[in-house]
């Protein structure tokens, strides 16, 4: 089951990459001539091997990296025209390390940007007791802990909740799900399969599992040393001629050929 | 006469030594403080900066305090009193440890922490004082126990240029070949500094922020 964007608003695009690439100031190039849309709640997966270019194109989104050549544009404007800031409050953003402040507890890492957005405290109260359910963790047991004292998978559901916290229109995950152990990642993923259905918010998630993004996204956009390699429905990926594509393929196959090994004759 | 008659019967100027004591070695650090800290920040800001500011507090750590004393004495409005004299003499020397543990604070702020911070949206400032600064409390404040400890003991010498403290009894001692008076002003100035260092590395546990 995936979700399937709303036809309409899926031709309207939110993030739109035009012949986007960065170079290194000493000239090595991480992302060359990148061009896609992400319609309005859709999910795009960016899906590579490691140094591919995913977290350069993610980072080009919310003006964590300028681009060196082409542009970006959120909300049809290119980012370099956004206030950086302002960017950013548009835009959750869950790394891998999460990144949780440590001296903060968990009622103050999810509430951080609604205090510097000065809003009322009664409803930052309420607003952290709804992040907190809504990522499955009990608020009354958590809202006064430390980071320190959270499970891995804990400490996920928080910065997962810290990034919604002013209801942005559009969510950037670096592998998310990435550094926990498998029950803990499928646990979650499913989880965030049922969130991303309720919230319908338009998430860039890199990942370099393809199960995950053939569960999560719409398309997947596949990145091979710093170049799109093309950009698939979940349909598409799987019967893809395209050899990194195959490549990945074959390789998830692999699971399910070590299943058909195993059964009983 | 035995010591602690001695101390008993110049309980008195004892104290009054260590007060001066006290009051020289606290102003100057609060400037260290006001003046090191912020240098510590520029540095983490400005790496090119870093060479300059670390190589002169460097420099001033490394000269002779009482050849530093002689140096300063010239200064037109520093030079017209002992007690502003040494005061800036003990905050030059303060400065490096606090400046070094400052800015060592900052860049050891675990780098997904900054990065999520910047991410969500923080301003520059706000990254700095509601998340680099709190974080680096502790690694600040062992500078400052550094330099404080430092710091007493250094003052002694201030005597010699007339700005009093416990200093003035060893130097009065020493003239006199007077074990007692060096002692007079060696024991509560070693006192003083392993007080300083006890209450500070109390404030330095009690601020450690959880982690992880």
């Amino acid at each position: 089951m995936k979700v399937e964007p709303d036809p309409d608003s899926a031709r309207e695009p939110i993030i739109e990459f035009r012949k986007a690439g960065y170079r290194l100031p000493n000239g090595q190039s991480l992302l060359e001539d990148v061009s896609v849309a992400v319609g309005r709640g859709e999910t795009l997966a960016l899906l590579g091997r490691s140094g591919a270019g995913k977290t350069t194109a993610l980072k080009l989104i919310n003006r964590m990296l300028d681009p060196s050549d082409g542009e970006i544009l959120v909300e049809g404007k290119s980012t370099l025209r956004w206030d950086a800031i302002a960017l950013r409050r548009h835009i959750g953003y869950v790394i891998q390390e999460i990144g949780l402040f440590p001296h903060f507890t968990i009622e103050q890492n999810v509430s951080l940007i609604p205090r510097l957005e000065q809003w009322p405290a009664e409803r930052i109260r309420a607003r952290v007791k709804e992040l907190l359910s809504l990522v499955g963790l009990d608020p009354d047991t958590f809202s006064r802990r430390y980071p320190h004292e959270l499970s891995g998978g804990q400490r996920q559901r928080v910065g997962i909740a810290r990034a919604l916290a002013v209801d942005p229109p559009i969510l950037l995950m670096d592998e998310p799900f990435g550094a926990l152990d498998p029950l803990t990642t499928g646990e979650l993923l499913k989880e965030f399969q049922q969130l991303q259905r309720r919230l319908r918010k338009t998430i860039v998630m890199v990942t370099h599992d393809v199960g995950e993004s053939l569960l999560l996204a719409t398309r997947i956009a596949l990145l091979d040393g710093g170049k799109l390699a093309g950009i698939f429905s979940a349909r598409e990926f799987l019967s893809a001629q395209e050899p990194v594509a195959a490549a990945y393929v074959a390789n998830f196959r692999m699971y399910e050929e070590a299943e058909r090994a195993n059964e009983p004759h | 006469m035995s010591l602690i008659d001695f101390f008993i019967r110049h309980q008195r100027e004892i104290g009054q030594a260590t007060l001066e004591h006290i009051w020289l070695v606290g102003i100057s650090m609060l400037l260290a403080v006001a003046l090191g800290v912020p240098l510590g920040i520029i540095v983490t800001r400005h790496p090119w900066l870093s060479k300059p500011i670390l190589g002169g507090a460097n420099i001033a750590e490394t000269i002779p305090s009482l050849a530093l004393f002689g140096f300063l004495l010239p200064v037109p409005w520093l030079g017209d009193r002992a007690d502003r004299l040494v005061i800036t003499a003990l905050m030059l020397y303060a400065l490096l440890p606090i400046i070094r543990n400052t800015s060592t604070g900052i860049s050891s702020v675990n780098a997904a922490v900054r990065e999520a911070a910047r991410g969500m949206g923080m301003t520059e400032n706000q990254i700095l004082f509601q998340v680099e600064l709190p974080l680096s409390v502790p690694t600040i404040l062992a500078g400052v126990r550094v330099a404080t400890v430092l710091t007493i003991g250094i003052a002694t010498i201030a005597a010699a240029v007339g700005a009093g403290g416990l200093g003035e009894f060893i130097f009065r001692g020493l003239a006199m070949v007077n074990d007692q008076l060096i002692l007079a002003g060696a024991i509560p100035a070693a006192a003083l500094a392993l007080l300083a260092d006890f209450i500070l590395s109390l404030l330095e546990r009690r601020l450690r922020p959880a982690q992880s």
